[in-house]
C-alpha cells in the first residue's frame, strides 16, 4: 500500500536533486532551469499528496498557483537567459564571472 | 441569483475598501501599460510620473483606510493592519523617489522606455502583498510579483553584458530561494493543515511536529535570501554591481522594507508561540549578516559593492530587531527600516548624481575624491547620509539603532546589541574612509550636473532625513501604534 511517506520521500528525493542540480551543475544555465522545475514539482507533489491525505482542498489550490507562477518564472528566466546569450555568446556557468569580490 | 450566491457577492464587495490600494496600483500599471504600448519611448516621462504619481496614491490609501484593529479578509488570506499599512507607506514612498531618480540617468544611457517604471510599479504592487499576507498563498504570490519584475528591473540593460550577468545571477538564486520557501511552506501545510497564520500559530501552541519546524527553517532561509541577510548574501554584490544603478537603488530600499516586515510577520503571527523555535536561527542569521557586512564591506572599491555588503549589515540589524519578540520587535523593526530605505534612496540619488564632464559615471571611491571642491552641496549631502547611516546623533539613523537597543534590553538579548554596535563601529571605518575621500583627497575629475529630477529627488530625501531627525518622536509614536498589534 502506498501512503503518505512515500510520496513525501519522493518529493524530497526530487527537491534534493533539484537543489544538487543547482549547484553541482558546471557547464549549462538550461539544465539550472531544468533543475529549478524540479523543486517546483516536487514542492506540488508535497501539497497534492497532503491535500488528499488531509481531505482538504487548499493544498491543490496552491498547486495551481505554483504552476501558474512557475510558467512566468520561466518565461522570465528563458528571456534573461536569452539576452544574457546575445551578449556572451555562450551560456556556460563557469563563464558567469563579470564580477567577483 | 440565489440567495447564497447574493451573501457572497456581498460579503466580497464589503471586503474590496481595504485592499483599495492594491487595486489601485494593479489597475493604474495595467492602464499605463497601455499608454506607454501607445506612446511609445517618448511617452517613458509621462508614465514615470504617473506611476509615481499612482503608488503616491496607494501608500497614502494604505494609512487612510487602515482599520483601528487589524482586520483578516478574504477567508483569512489577507491582513489589513497598522503595520502593514505603515510599511505600505514607507514603500510606497521610497519606491516612487527610487522611480523618480531613475529618469535622467535612463535618459543619458537611452533606456527610457515605459517598461521600466511599470515595472517598478508592479514589483510594488508584489510588495504591498507581501505585507499584508495572511496564508501562505498570498505569501507565495506577494514574494514571486516582487521578485519576477525585479529579476527584469536587473537585466534592464539589454546591451551591457554585466547587467543581463546580474539578472541571471538574481534569478537563479532568486528561483532557487523561492523553491526554499515553498518547500518550507508545503511542509508546514502538511503538518498543520492549513495555510492560514492563525490556523497555523493556533497549531504550533498546541504542538510542535518536527515536520512543522522544517518548514519553518526553509520558509525563513527563503525570506532570508529575499531580505539579503548573511548566509544567503552571496547574489547581493553582485546583482547590486551589475545592475543598472537606478535598479540598485530601488533594490536598495523598498524590497527590503517588505521582506523584512514579512519576515517579521511570519515570525510573529504564523509562528509566534513557536518563538524559542526561531529564536536560534534569526540570531545566527543576525550575528552573520552583521559580522559579514562589516568586515567584507572593508576591501571594496566600488561604491555599490560598499553599499551592497553595507545593506547586508543594515538587514541583519534588522533581524535582532525581529529577534525582540512581538512585544518590543516591530516598533523597532519598523523605526529602523524606514530610516534606513530613506537613508538608502538618498545614497544611491548621490551615486547617480556623479557625472564627470565626459559623460562617465562614477562608481569607484576613488572617483569620489575632491568632490568636495568641485560640488560642496553633493557633498555636502553625502556627508550627511553617511553620518546618519553610521548612526551619529543627532541623525535620524542614530534613532533606528537607538530603537533596536532599546528594544533588545528590555527582553534580555544584551549580547546581540554589543554585536550590533561593534559592528556600527566597524563600518563606520568605510563609512568615514568615503567622507575622508571626498573632502580631503586632491580631486581626479570634475562633476557635472546630471538633470533636475535626480537632483530633487536627492534633495528631497536629505531633506526628509533631516526633518526626521526633527519628528523623530512622531516617527516613532506612529511606528508604536502599527506595531501594537502582535502582542
Amino acid at each position: 500500500m502506498i501512503g503518505l511517506s512515500h510520496y513525501l520521500a519522493v518529493a524530497a528525493a526530487l527537491f534534493t536533486i533539484g537543489v544538487f542540480g543547482i549547484f553541482v551543475n558546471r557547464k549549462n544555465v538550461i539544465v539550472i532551469l531544468m533543475s529549478v522545475e524540479l523543486i517546483l514539482l516536487a514542492v506540488n507533489i508535497n501539497l497534492v499528496a497532503f491535500s488528499s491525505f488531509l481531505g482538504d482542498l487548499v493544498g491543490q489550490v496552491f498547486a495551481m498557483f505554483v504552476l501558474t507562477v512557475a510558467a512566468a518564472e520561466a518565461a522570465v528566466g528563458l528571456a534573461i537567459l536569452v539576452v544574457y546569450f546575445r551578449n556572451r555568446g555562450n551560456i556556460a556557468v563557469e563563464d558567469l564571472n563579470l564580477m567577483k569580490g | 441569483m440565489s440567495m447564497n450566491q447574493t451573501m457572497t457577492a456581498e460579503l466580497f464587495f464589503q471586503q474590496v475598501p481595504y485592499i483599495l490600494p492594491e487595486i489601485t496600483l494593479a489597475a493604474g500599471a495595467l492602464i499605463i501599460v497601455l499608454i506607454g504600448a501607445f506612446m511609445g519611448d517618448r511617452g517613458s516621462r509621462l508614465v514615470t510620473w504617473l506611476c509615481v504619481a499612482v503608488m503616491l496614491a496607494a501608500g497614502a490609501m494604505a494609512v487612510l483606510h487602515m482599520p483601528p484593529e487589524q482586520v483578516v479578509v478574504f477567508s483569512g488570506s489577507y491582513a489589513a493592519d497598522g503595520f502593514s499599512a505603515y510599511a505600505k507607506l514607507i514603500i510606497a514612498l521610497t519606491a516612487s523617489s527610487a522611480l523618480l531618480l531613475s529618469v535622467d540617468f535612463l535618459a543619458d544611457k537611452k533606456l527610457d522606455k515605459p517598461e521600466f517604471p511599470v515595472l517598478a510599479m508592479l514589483a510594488t504592487l508584489g510588495m504591498f502583498i507581501m505585507v499584508s499576507a495572511h496564508d501562505l498563498i498570498a505569501l507565495y504570490v506577494g514574494v514571486e510579483m516582487q521578485s519576477l519584475a525585479l529579476y527584469v528591473l536587473a537585466a534592464y540593460a539589454r546591451d551591457d553584458a554585466k547587467s543581463s550577468e546580474a539578472g541571471l545571477k538574481y534569478f537563479v538564486l532568486g528561483a532557487l530561494s523561492s523553491g526554499l520557501l515553498l518547500y518550507g511552506c508545503s511542509l508546514v501545510y502538511g503538518f498543520t493543515g492549513s495555510v492560514k497564520f492563525d490556523v497555523i500559530s493556533a497549531h504550533v501552541a498546541a504542538s510542535r511536529d518536527i515536520g512543522v519546524i522544517f518548514g519553518l527553517v526553509f520558509i525563513l532561509c527563503g525570506l532570508a535570501f529575499k531580505m539579503s541577510a548573511a548566509p544567503f548574501h552571496m547574489w547581493t554584490p553582485d546583482v547590486y554591481e551589475g545592475s543598472p544603478t537606478v535598479s540598485t537603488a530601488f533594490f536598495a530600499s523598498a524590497p527590503k522594507v517588505a521582506a523584512a516586515v514579512l519576515f517579521a510577520r511570519v515570525c510573529f503571527e504564523a509562528f509566534g508561540p513557536a518563538q524559542k523555535d526561531w529564536l536560534g536561527i534569526v540570531v545566527i542569521m543576525a550575528l552573520l549578516s552583521m559580522v559579514i557586512g562589516a568586515l567584507f564591506a572593508l576591501q571594496q572599491t566600488n561604491i555599490k559593492r560598499l553599499l551592497a555588503y553595507s545593506s547586508i549589515a543594515n538587514m541583519g540589524y534588522a533581524l535582532v530587531a525581529i529577534a525582540c519578540g512581538p512585544e518590543f520587535g516591530p516598533k523597532a523593526l519598523l523605526v529602523f527600516v524606514s530610516i534606513y530605505a530613506v537613508t538608502s534612496v538618498g545614497l544611491f540619488g548621490v551615486v547617480l548624481s556623479l557625472r564627470t564632464a565626459d559623460g562617465e559615471r562614477v562608481e569607484t571611491i576613488a572617483g569620489l575624491s575632491g568632490l568636495s571642491r568641485s560640488n560642496p552641496l553633493l557633498a555636502a549631502a553625502l556627508t550627511m547620509l553617511l553620518f546618519s547611516v553610521m548612526g551619529i546623533p543627532p541623525l535620524a539613523g542614530f534613532f533606528g539603532k537607538w530603537e533596536i537597543i532599546l528594544a533588545t534590553s528590555s527582553v534580555g538579548l544584551l549580547p546581540l546589541a554589543i554585536a550590533l554596535i561593534l559592528a556600527s563601529v566597524v563600518s563606520a571605518f568605510y563609512y568615514l574612509r568615503i567622507i575622508k575621500t571626498v573632502w580631503f583627497d586632491e580631486p581626479v575629475a570634475t562633476m557635472v550636473p546630471v538633470g533636475t529630477a535626480t537632483a530633487l529627488t536627492l534633495t528631497g530625501a536629505t531633506f526628509v532625513l533631516a526633518a526626521l531627525t526633527l519628528l523623530i518622536g512622531l516617527v516613532g509614536s506612529a511606528a508604536t501604534i502599527a506595531g501594537a498589534g502582535f502582542s
